[in-house]
């Protein structure tokens, strides 16, 4: 049985090796934190990390997951909301409705660790996750915050 | 636009939308003794719990999409509570109980920016009601008049000293009878509402665990994906279910209804994969077949010319108006069909068994989603009942335009009985079976003196209608009155802001085979695109300034010209643009509110540059100015998306975009900062969440065309040879 490393648990799942990660996270080990969106890696709402870089797990078979590859949900980002991120998050009320909160924040949490002190022009070109409801601004603001944060 | 959102099949619901406006106190807001032993929680009334440690839980009628309304709702009660803000929290009833209560709650529709508005008055009462309950039951306690008490924080202090807190007293409070009338402060005195407190339901949406409907799980649980028609009044011919019933966790394979086909499996995985390795085959209608976006822009076309049409706003003889002018200027614009694309594809849980009907989902409307399950399912209201869940964004799509996610689930769920179903729409489902932003154009002749002045104006809608398409029984003789938003002569929901002596708006109504819907801003979007535009274009023909040609038109509308001097002020309009740059000015009201943008734009290799855009709002009152902020920037967002990017086509009856990457949104790269006034001028309440999103789009093209000499006048953008940069 195919198995993967989650949030630093190892598991065997029971799914084709063709399974998207994303179902694989939702379905199989109940981690609905990551969103299904568009399916096309368009929208970011299924973003997790993958060795600590944000990947569109939509677009990850499960076939493709190589052995010692950790895997990160937003539910291993911290055990108590306390990464910087997601206290900005919190103290700026960036989510509207929330849904594609989750793969925003494993992407801004990656871009603060590979650029600590982000620019707005660093913030507009690695942030390319989609919101419909529009907390793009927010989210900018909340990704400098975190940046004072950490 | 009261209740007529309201998706009735049954009629129980338009009869009770009677009762909906402001609620005297004299309605039943206890909960009555027998019925309060078969509640959950015990409670003060319908609005209102206190838990023994003094918690406060608010039951909110009205659904959290991400506006705020949440939020804002439970302010208003804690306010006139005196509630402790820290241990407030909420709940959800059911509209299986609002039924069974004489709907006490009253409408949980959540749509047409008024959640706040509509039902203010109500939950406010709600919450003085419980504070005087509660202060009785202490002076039943002391034995003293409770006018000689002081409430803070939920806790009571009487005449000596002594204290109880509203936890202690609760129990008796519940007991007591609903006082008869209360008095509700004044918004000068509120210190919880009218504040910019942090929302209530914000930390669980950073760490995974807040459950949207497409995340609900129940034991047994099996998963559906479905295929609908691609033409609008197609139904399913055949299909051949043995040849994908042998694939991974593929349970049942089958018919939901004439136009439907799902796949039922163990994981929602499996059953889209069966389901994409299904051939179905369909019967179309032809004259549907055969439509595409060419046979729109015809219709539409000739829609603009036709002889009869609805009148919507009429003063003065605009044929002589234009007979006289010294100059007619004339220009006609287009606005294309838009998909809400919530970022959580439609989806419903439903659990079928011979006497009951149970849905869990993301609604705005769940008293219309009863209505549907009890439909679909062949059982008694009372029987059925929905579970409200988080919405994943709503935008008008979710029960305000269709319950269709709902009737589909419950249709599985009954060949299914006993086993919970969810069905997931993949987002290219979701895509194409949308419940569309309509489609129309509009040509307008306006007439000017010899002196610039407008003395005569008609602009003719030409297009679709929603309440045809959606809710026939909401026209009135044929005529569509909800075509006309923001063009009315008066009115507080949505008035002209300008007095224009000889005026003709009139729509020809014209109707494609796609089914429209209730779209963020709803016919606001275009009817302020057309009309703001053409205020520029007048004003250039005039030779005046955009701004003191709108001002002149202005005299006798303060509140929308209040709004228009904000931003004029706050973008430096005196001081002109910036080298290379122009502004450009939008004004309009919608929903109750005044909104103006401002737009501040740069041109370079046909790439429009937003660098900023100031919006001013007066809705009248606040609840909390932080999360008004938050809707003005995320209605920029989305309205911004739909005229510079984004576009619903149709070819052989299908509509051709199916997902992000034909259909594109803004995103962080195109998002302009956005300086933001808010300016309540108090006396009447009017709507936040969709009332902005119609000013940014004509600021900015405005501008462009000041800067560049191209008016643009068909969305998206891309269509006059300019894109978002």
């Amino acid at each position: 049985m195919p198995a993967l490393t989650v949030n630093g648990t190892r598991h065997e799942v029971d799914a084709e090796p063709d399974t998207p990660l994303l179902w694989v996270l939702r379905e199989q080990l109940g981690l609905t934190g990551t969103k299904y969106g568009c399916g096309i890696a368009a929208c970011g709402a299924c973003t997790v990390q993958i060795d600590g870089q944000p990947m569109r797990s939509c677009q990850i078979q499960l076939q493709d997951i190589r052995e010692g590859e950790e895997i990160t949900t937003i539910e291993g980002l911290s055990p108590d909301r306390s990464h910087p991120i997601q206290q900005a998050w919190i103290e700026l009320d960036v989510p509207q409705c929330g849904y594609c909160q989750s793969g925003q924040i494993m992407a801004a949490a990656a871009l603060l660790r590979d650029v600590p002190e982000p620019t707005d022009e660093d913030i507009r070109a690695s942030m390319s996750n989609l919101c419909r409801c529009g907390t793009y601004n927010r989210i900018r603001a909340g990704i400098k915050r975190a940046s004072e944060l950490s | 636009m009261t209740e007529h959102f309201t998706l009735s099949r049954r009629g129980f619901l338009a009869s009770a939308a009677a009762t909906t406006g402001g609620l005297a106190l004299g309605f039943p807001l206890g909960a009555g003794a027998e019925q309060l032993d078969k509640l959950a929680q015990p409670e003060i009334n319908a609005w209102v719990v206190v838990q023994p440690d003094n918690t406060v839980i608010v039951r909110v009628a009205k659904i959290e999409m991400g506006q705020g309304t949440l939020t804002g709702l439970v302010q208003l009660v804690a306010e006139e509570m005196d509630a402790d803000w820290d241990t407030v929290s909420w709940s959800y009833p059911t509209p299986g109980e609002n039924v069974a209560r004489e709907r006490v709650w009253g409408s949980f529709g959540t749509f047409g920016s008024q959640g706040i508005r509509t039902s203010q008055e109500m939950v406010r009462q709600g919450g003085a009601a419980a504070r005087a309950m509660l202060l009785q039951a202490a002076a039943n306690r002391w034995n003293v008049d409770p006018g000689e008490f002081s409430v803070e924080r939920g806790v009571i202090t009487g005449p000596g000293g002594e204290t109880l807190t509203y936890g202690d007293v609760a129990e008796d409070a519940a007991r007591l009878d609903v006082p008869e009338s209360v008095t509700l402060k004044d918004p000068s005195e509120w210190t919880i509402a009218g504040k910019s407190l942090l929302r209530l339901d914000t930390a669980d949406k950073t760490d995974g665990s807040r459950v949207f409907s497409i995340d609900f799980k129940v034991d047994g649980m099996v998963n559906a994906a479905i295929r609908q028609t691609p033409v609008q009044g197609g139904t399913v011919a055949g299909f051949d279910a043995s040849s994908v019933e042998g694939m991974p966790g593929v349970q049942r394979v089958l018919q939901v209804d004439d136009s439907t086909v799902a796949v039922v499996a163990d994981t929602w995985w499996r059953a889209k994969k069966a389901l994409d390795a299904l051939e179905i085959e369909w019967d179309f209608p032809e004259e549907n077949a055969s439509f595409g976006t060419e046979d729109l822009e015809a219709m539409l076309t000739e829609g603009l010319t036709a002889e009869e049409a609805f009148i919507g706003n009429e003063a003065g003889d605009v044929a002589e108006a234009l007979g006289k002018a010294a100059q007619v200027v004339e220009a006609t614009y287009s606005y294309p069909w838009q998909h809400h694309v919530t970022m959580e594809p439609m989806n419903a849980t439903a659990l079928v068994t011979d006497d009951s009907c149970t849905v869990w989902t993301s609604t705005q409307n769940a008293e219309s989603d009863l209505a549907a399950a009890s439909e679909a399912s062949g059982l008694e209201i009372p029987q059925c009942d929905i579970h409200r869940m988080n919405l994943g964004g709503g935008f008008g799509r979710r029960g305000a335009s269709s319950t269709d996610y709902t009737t589909i689930g419950v249709k599985i769920a009954m060949q299914m009985k006993g086993t919970a179903v969810k069905v997931i729409w993949s987002r290219e489902e979701d895509m194409t079976h949308g419940a569309y932003h309509p489609a129309t154009k509009a040509r307008f002749r306006g007439g000017l003196d010899a002196d610039g002045n407008l003395t005569g104006m008609h602009m003719r809608i030409s297009g679709q209608s929603i309440f045809a398409g959606l809710m026939p029984f909401a026209l009135e003789d044929g005529k569509d009155p909800l075509v006309f938003q923001g063009l009315q002569a008066d009115g507080q929901e949505g008035q002209l802001g300008y007095t224009i002596p000889n005026l003709l708006i009139d729509h020809a109504m014209r109707n494609p085979p796609l089914r429209p819907g209730f779209w963020r801003g709803v016919n606001n979007n275009q009817n302020s695109f057309y009309l703001e535009s053409f205020i520029d274009e007048l004003a250039l023909a005039a030779d005046r300034d955009p701004l003191e040609f709108r001002r002149a038109l202005m005299q006798d509308h303060p509140k929308h010209l209040a709004v228009l001097n904000k931003v004029a002020e706050g973008i430096g309009w005196e001081n002109g643009a910036p080298e290379g740059r122009a502004f450009g000015l939008c004004q309009h009201m919608g929903y109750g509110s005044y909104v103006a943008a401002a737009a501040e734009v740069s041109v370079e290799n046909d790439a429009v540059k937003i660098h900023r855009i100031v919006a001013a709002t007066d809705p009248g009152h606040v609840v909390n100015p932080q999360q008004v902020e938050a809707q003005i920037e995320g209605s920029f967002a989305m309205g911004l998306s739909a005229s510079m990017m984004s576009e619903i086509t149709m070819q052989d009856g299908r509509v051709q975009e199916e997902n992000f990457d034909t259909y594109p949104i803004v995103s962080m790269w195109e998002m302009p900062d956005v300086e933001k006034h808010i300016i309540p001028s108090g006396g009447f309440w009017g709507g936040v969440g969709e009332p902005t999103i119609f000013v940014a789009t004509p600021a900015v093209l405005n501008a462009v065309a000041r800067l560049t000499g191209k008016r643009v006048r068909e969305l998206p953008l891309y269509r006059s040879g300019l894109r978002l940069s």
